[in-house]
C-alpha cells in the first residue's frame, strides 16, 4: 500500500530531521532512492535545484514531489498522485509539530543544562558529516556523466561544480543565480 | 476569533509564498510580520522561539510557526500557522512534478538540468565548511563528521542511526561532565 508506506517513510523523516534543509538530504536519499527506489539519483538532484528556486523547505519540496512520483509511477490516476503528494507532505510535518507542542517548554527550561547542550555537542559535527554524506552520494555518474561513456558531459560538469562551489563559497553568490547561471550553461553547451 | 485565525492563515501563507529556498530566510520576514506589524509576539518571546525550533526535530519553518501560532492562539493557532507555511510549496511543486511529469523527455529541459546536476552538488558541499565553524569543528572532534559521512556513504549505514547514536553518546557525556563538575 503506497501510501501506507509514504506516510511512515516521510514521518520518520520529519523526526530525525535536525539541523534543517541539507542536513535532512542524506537521509531523503537513503529512503527514497536508495530503500524505495521512488526516484533517480538525477531525479533526486532536480528536486533540490527546483526546491531551492521555489518557496518552501526543502523537506516538504521532497515529501510533495515524490508522494505524486511515487504514486504515478504505480500507475495510479493523476488525482491520487495528488492525494500522495498532500499525504507525504503533512508526514514529514505532524509528529515534529506534535514535539514542539509537548517538549519545547521542557527544553527552553533545560537547555542550557549539561546534558542538552551535551547533546548538541555531538549532534552539530555528526550533521556536518551528514551533508557531507549527502553531496558525495550524489557525486555519481547520475549527476556527473560517465567519464568513459561521455568524458565531455564528465569535464563540462566537473567544471560547473568548481565554478558553482567558488561561486557560493567565495562570492556569495545567491544558490538561485547559481542554479539559473548552471542552467544556461547546461542549454548552451549541450 | 475566527476572523483572527483566517488571518492568522493568510499571513503564514505568505511567509510561505514569499521565501524562497525555505529555513532561515524566513526569519527576518516573520520577526517583521509577527513582532513589529501583528504584534502576536514580543521580541524577547520569538527570540525565545528561535532558540527552541532551531533545536527541536523537524522544518525549522514549521517548527517556527506551529510554535508562534501556538502562542499566540493556541493549538488551533498552531495548526493554522504550519499548515499556511506549508501550503504555498505543497501547490507550487505539485505543479511542477506535473509539469515536469509531461515534459521529462523535452531535450531543453535535459540539457537545463544537465547543467544544474553538477551545481547543486556544489550547492550542498559548499555549506559543510561554514557549518563546521558553527559546529566548532576542531582537531579534536574532526572524526565526528569523517566516520559519520564514512559510515553513511560506504558502508550504507542510514543516518538516523548516526542522529540516534551521536544524541545519545552526547547526553551521557554531557551527564558525566556535570557529575565531574558537581564532584570537584
Amino acid at each position: 500500500m503506497i501510501f501506507l508506506k509514504l506516510f511512515i517513510v516521510f514521518s520518520k523523516i520529519g523526526l530525525f530531521n535536525f539541523g534543517g534543509g541539507y542536513a535532512m538530504l542524506s537521509l531523503i536519499h537513503n529512503e527514497v532512492v536508495e530503500k524505495n527506489e521512488w526516484l533517480t539519483s538525477s531525479e533526486f538532484t532536480d528536486i533540490v535545484a527546483i526546491s531551492q528556486s521555489t518557496p518552501g523547505p526543502i523537506g516538504i519540496n521532497c515529501a510533495t514531489y515524490t508522494g505524486y512520483t511515487a504514486v504515478m509511477n504505480d500507475g495510479y490516476p493523476e488525482w491520487m498522485g495528488v492525494i500522495g503528494a498532500i499525504v507525504a507532505s503533512l508526514s514529514v510535518l505532524w509528529l515534529p509539530f506534535l514535539l514542539m507542542l509537548t517538549i519545547s517548554k521542557l527544553l527552553l527550561k533545560y537547555s542550557k543544562t549539561q546534558a542538552v547542550t551535551g547533546i548538541f555537542s555531538l549532534l552539530r559535527p555528526a550533521i556536518v558529516g551528514l551533508i557531507a554524506a549527502a553531496a558525495i552520494l550524489l557525486m555519481s555518474a547520475d549527476n556527473f556523466g560517465n567519464p568513459t561513456d561521455s568524458p565531455f558531459q564528465f569535464i563540462a560538469s566537473l567544471i560547473i561544480f568548481i565554478f558553482a562551489f567558488l561561486g557560493t563559497r567565495l562570492f556569495r553568490i545567491h544558490p538561485i543565480i547559481m542554479i539559473i547561471l548552471a542552467g544556461i550553461a547546461g542549454l548552451l553547451i549541450y | 476569533m475566527t476572523t483572527d485565525l483566517w488571518g492568522m492563515f493568510i499571513t503564514f501563507a505568505k511567509i510561505g509564498a514569499f521565501t524562497l529556498g525555505g529555513g532561515y530566510a524566513m526569519v527576518p520576514i516573520m520577526e517583521k510580520e509577527i513582532v513589529d506589524r501583528k504584534g502576536w509576539l514580543t521580541r524577547e518571546e520569538f527570540m525565545d522561539i528561535l532558540i527552541v525550533a532551531q533545536s527541536t526535530p523537524g522544518l525549522f519553518a514549521i517548527n517556527m510557526a506551529s510554535h508562534i501560532g501556538n502562542k499566540a492562539r493556541g493549538v488551533l493557532g498552531g495548526v493554522i500557522g504550519s499548515l499556511g507555511v506549508a501550503l504555498p510549496s505543497i501547490i507550487a511543486i505539485l505543479l511542477i512534478a506535473m509539469f515536469f511529469q509531461a515534459f521529462k523527455e523535452n531535450v531543453y529541459i535535459e540539457k537545463i538540468f544537465m547543467g544544474v546536476r553538477p551545481a547543486v552538488v556544489a550547492l550542498i558541499a559548499a555549506p559543510c565548511f561554514s557549518m563546521a565553524r558553527t559546529a566548532k569543528i576542531s582537531i579534536y572532534n574532526i572524526w565526528i563528521p569523517i566516520v559519520a559521512c564514512l559510515l553513511i556513504t560506504a558502508f550504507g549505514v542510514s543516518p538516523i542511526w548516526i542522529i540516534l547514536v551521536a544524541g545519545l553518546a552526547g547526553f551521557v557525556w554531557g551527564k558525566v561532565k556535570t557529575n565531574d563538575h558537581t564532584k570537584s
